[in-house]
């Protein structure tokens, strides 16, 4: 086994058992657990038998299984950074929105 | 009703002065938005009699300003003056420009820094910021203006009505600029005299406000 592929399964693991731990604490759905063991898991599989994303690489074109795990991996990336930056923007938007209510009821409440 | 808005944040060292000074003026209701200080700003600010409201967590000025608004909306305001609470305006200015955006029966009045010469300012700022930052605001809001980031302003009822700063942060002043024009407000500059006792935003500043006006452009 080469050095790289133990450490990602070491921190596979880690994700894992990060994974049930915010389970167990009410954090997550039991679709989100499954979903999320399933996502590492297959992630290990990938690790540990390199070739197995070879059949899909060559379905769509791409010559290596790990060119085509890296490709997919940036494109899902670059999506999720879009999600969260639109979400952070519209909690912003909701704080200021509860922060001025605030502040302009607790002068109704003063007067 | 004429309002006076002043948003702080952390500004204890200069409050009680920008206070007193626009007391001094005759200026009557001056509504301090402290926003999340963890200075003795609200404190000061209250002593000194002045109407303040509070933000629990730091929103940022635009956020301040826009409370302040809402109050002088609920309030009957007829006109709502925007001023700095670092002391770097100067109280007197506002009755003269109060006087003129009467006479010229406008909307909106804006400060600027380069139509008389009391402005002494860094000649970095003056020659090479404060041009750019023209520039890019002119391209931005399609206003060309002879300043651009200036918080003084003064806003008619109308205008108030209108205008909705989305923009928490520092990007609300080319926010505004931009709905003066999609608002079809009207609006004139007029002279104001800026001190400064620090150097205010540089070209660090500057460039987190593009980043911030092109990022309102794309995030609704």
């Amino acid at each position: 086994m080469m050095v790289i592929q133990t450490l990602l399964i070491v921190f596979f693991l880690f994700a894992l058992v990060k994974v049930i731990g915010r389970w167990r604490a009410g954090d997550l759905t039991k679709m989100g657990l499954i979903w999320w063991s399933l996502f590492w898991v297959a992630a290990a599989v990938v690790v540990l038998l390199p070739n197995s994303t070879a059949y899909f690489a060559k379905l769509v074109g791409i010559g290596r299984g790990a060119d085509l795990v890296v490709y997919l991996s940036l494109a899902a990336i670059f999506f999720i950074i879009f999600r969260l930056m639109i979400r952070i923007e519209s909690l912003n938007k909701d704080i200021t929105k509860l922060t001025r209510k605030v502040a302009l009821q607790d002068d109704k409440d003063s007067v | 009703m004429l309002f006076v808005i002043v948003p702080a944040y952390n500004e204890a060292k200069n409050i009680g002065r920008v206070i007193s000074g626009l007391f001094s003026q005759g200026l009557q209701n001056i509504i301090v938005v402290d926003d999340g200080s963890t200075d003795e700003t609200a404190q000061i600010a209250e002593a000194a009699g002045t109407k303040v409201l509070r933000h629990e967590v730091n929103r940022g000025q635009g956020a301040s300003l826009q409370t302040g608004n809402d109050y002088a909306l609920a309030h009957d305001a007829d006109t709502v003056i925007h001023f700095d609470a670092d002391g770097q305006f100067n109280p007197a200015d506002i009755a003269k420009a109060l006087v003129v955006m009467k006479e010229k029966n406008v909307d909106v009045l804006l400060g600027s820094r380069f139509l008389d010469n009391r402005s002494q300012m860094p000649w970095t700022k003056k020659y090479l910021i404060l041009p750019t930052a023209r520039l890019i605001n002119h391209f931005l809001t399609g206003l060309k203006l002879t300043d651009a980031h200036n918080g003084f302003r003064i806003l008619s009822r109308r205008a108030l009505e209108a205008i909705n700063i989305s923009q928490d942060r520092m990007a609300h002043n080319s926010e505004i600029i931009s709905q003066i024009r999609q608002k079809n407000l009207s609006y004139l500059e007029y002279p104001v005299e800026v001190t400064y006792n620090e150097y205010g935003q540089g070209v660090g500043g500057g460039l987190k406000i593009i980043w911030e006006v092109l990022q309102g452009r794309l995030i609704k």
